[in-house]
């Protein structure tokens, strides 16, 4: 009986409330996004291994890193599409491998993932492929209600209402890469994750595609981690990098992450493969490669 | 004490012992061969039967919904009724074809409608309805899903709350194994028809005579034969080719792979599923009716 009622303030005020501001506080302390030694083994071969990282709220991350270095498993077990073998992902205290997939299905909800080639549904037009979160997880929203946001959602990425019923296939890269920043936005998440976001793209348009993302940074107080090679949109969105380096090409003992701080240290990083991937050198790569190293 | 001490060491001795087998025989390789053949078939079973398993847990826990069930009854259904009917029609005139000279030196070519339709209504009607939905539908299923598993639509679903098997195999499942019977019944029909148009129209075979027969030797059971086996086949070609599609491998050549094993896997284990169903319909049959019917 005595143990469900709060502790009584000597004070003659109920202990409860200041115990219940000190949870919503450390609630908003704690990292949206925290990995705990992460381990991930595809047909026992290690892509990723001893990966620890917090992502704090409000935080944009690029992870960069040659290609095969892990960065793309990182990132879709951070969305639980791949299950660690080893260490957990925490989602805003949660533990996702720990979810039944119905539990994972809400938490999913705060997450919005742009796929590297868009990944639209070609059964759907692009008001449909639009709509389809909000048909799917707010049941029983009406048929006004999907319109509005969907057309609000396709101006804020810079398409022409006459796209909306038009095939993905009728689009080019560049448009179907903003109505997949469309669709991703559009129940308004707390995460956003973004593949190779301007990967295909030509210079004018991954300069569209990096100025929506600080769009929607200042539009939603939204955690962003965004997976890249390209070291312009790197540069220009984040303001933390994470470089991963492929675990093949490692000893045992050496960290994969082998930078993580401001993009500002990019140039003057103590590790000589980072400044080498930062500048784009090829270095003694090429001969590393015909020996079966690379 | 010592004599412990000696079978400890000679167990330590036997333990650590090297083998003195070769490392590579050719019968190493063919136990490893072999082997690895055996755990990748067993493992594939266990992943369909799980896939399976999911599927039925989402069918009667939560249904489809409505839009997305309507498309898949339209492709499965309306779509393949055009060549269903056609191939049937031809089968039946296929069938009086082969049959007629046979029938004729004996006399009985009145009775050739009986072997026609009581062909197509346990037989053919079922097999055939069941192997142009492998063809048609089975096959487009596999690519479709392939597709999406490659172009990451499917991680796209269930990165929005969406589960892929809820949202992309219930319906198809639904589709084929509730509209494979009316396709069964049209195909069997129109067997019926061309059977009766060649032989009648054409052979010139008396009218009343063949109708009369044909009357006598289809029963009941004939045609709940048919359409009992038909709904097994519709749900075997709606699992092996959602499968097929979800463990599409990368590339065209994996999505063409796909839907290629998924037509052959179907059309293997309707044939087999159609035999296995015959023995127990046959033995369900002679247990009702001892004396069974006679085709003369």
């Amino acid at each position: 009986m005595s143990d469900s009622n709060p502790p009584i303030d000597p004070s003659g005020q109920d202990a409860s409330e200041p115990q219940a501001e000190e949870s919503a506080v450390a609630v908003a302390e704690r990292p949206l996004v925290e990995v705990e030694n992460l381990e991930v083994t595809f047909d026992g071969q290690t892509v990723l291994k001893d990966i620890d990282c917090q992502i704090e709220r409000g935080q944009t991350v690029a992870v960069i890193g040659e290609s095969g270095c892990g960065k793309t498993v990182f990132m879709k077990t951070i969305v639980a599409l791949v299950q660690p073998t080893v260490g957990r992902v925490m989602f805003d205290g949660q533990d996702l491998s720990g979810l039944s997939p119905a539990e994972l299905a809400i938490v999913r909800r705060r997450f919005g993932f742009v796929f590297q080639h868009a990944a639209l549904f070609d059964s759907m037009n692009i008001f449909d492929n639009v709509a389809f979160p909000i048909r799917q997880n707010e049941e029983g929203t009406d048929d006004a209600e999907i319109n509005d946001r969907v057309r609000q959602h396709i101006g804020e990425v810079g398409l022409p209402e006459e796209v909306i019923y038009k095939r993905p296939a009728e689009l080019s890269g560049g448009m179907q890469k903003r109505v997949g920043l469309a669709r991703a936005l559009v129940l308004r998440p707390e995460l956003v994750v973004y593949d190779e976001p301007t990967t295909g793209l030509d210079p004018i348009m991954s300069d569209v595609i990096n100025e929506l993302i600080l769009n929607t940074r200042r539009m939603y107080p939204v955690t962003s981690i965004v997976v890249t090679h390209d070291m312009h949109t790197a540069r220009k969105v984040a303001d933390r990098v994470i470089m991963f380096y492929p675990r093949r090409r490692l000893e045992l003992d050496q960290s994969q992450i082998l930078f993580d701080a401001p993009p500002s240290q990019l140039e003057h990083a103590e590790d000589r493969r980072v400044r080498q991937f930062v500048r784009g050198e090829a270095g003694d790569r090429i001969r590393e490669m015909s020996q079966g190293m690379g | 004490m010592s004599e412990q001490a000696s079978t400890t060491e000679s167990v330590l001795r036997i333990q650590t012992a090297k083998p003195e087998i070769p490392i590579d025989t050719p019968m190493r390789r063919w136990i490893m061969q072999w082997g690895t053949a055996v755990v990748g078939g067993v493992t594939a079973v266990g992943d369909l039967a799980m896939f399976t398993w999911q599927m039925f847990v989402w069918m009667f826990t939560r249904m489809p919904r409505r839009d997305t069930v309507l498309v898949n009854f339209y492709q499965v259904g309306v779509l393949s009724l055009p060549v269903v009917a056609l191939t049937g029609s031809f089968i039946g005139m296929v069938l009086a074809v082969q049959s007629y000279y046979q029938f004729h030196t004996i006399g009985l070519e009145t009775h050739l409608g009986v072997v026609i339709n009581t062909s197509l209504v346990r037989e053919l009607g079922p097999v055939l309805a069941a192997t142009m939905l492998a063809g048609r539908v089975g096959g487009a299923m596999a690519a479709v899903l392939g597709t999406m598993r490659v172009t990451e639509q499917i991680d796209a679903l269930t990165t929005m709350g969406a589960d892929p098997i809820h949202y992309l195999v219930v319906p198809r499942f639904m589709a084929c194994l509730f509209l494979i019977p009316a396709l069964t019944i049209v195909a069997d029909f129109m067997g019926i028809v061309g059977g009766y148009f060649y032989s009648v129209i054409i052979l010139g075979i008396d009218r009343a005579a063949y109708l009369h027969h044909s009357r006598e030797g289809v029963v009941a059971f004939d045609l709940f034969n048919g359409i009992f086996k038909s709904i097994f086949f519709g749900g075997v070609i709606a699992i092996i080719s959602c499968y097929r599609g979800f463990n599409c491998q990368p590339g065209a050549e994996g999505v063409g792979k796909a839907a290629t094993e998924a037509f052959v896997y179907s059309f293997v284990m309707i044939l087999a599923i159609d035999l296995f169903l015959n023995i127990v319909l046959d033995w369900v049959y002679f247990s009702f009716y001892p004396e069974g019917t006679s085709l003369f």
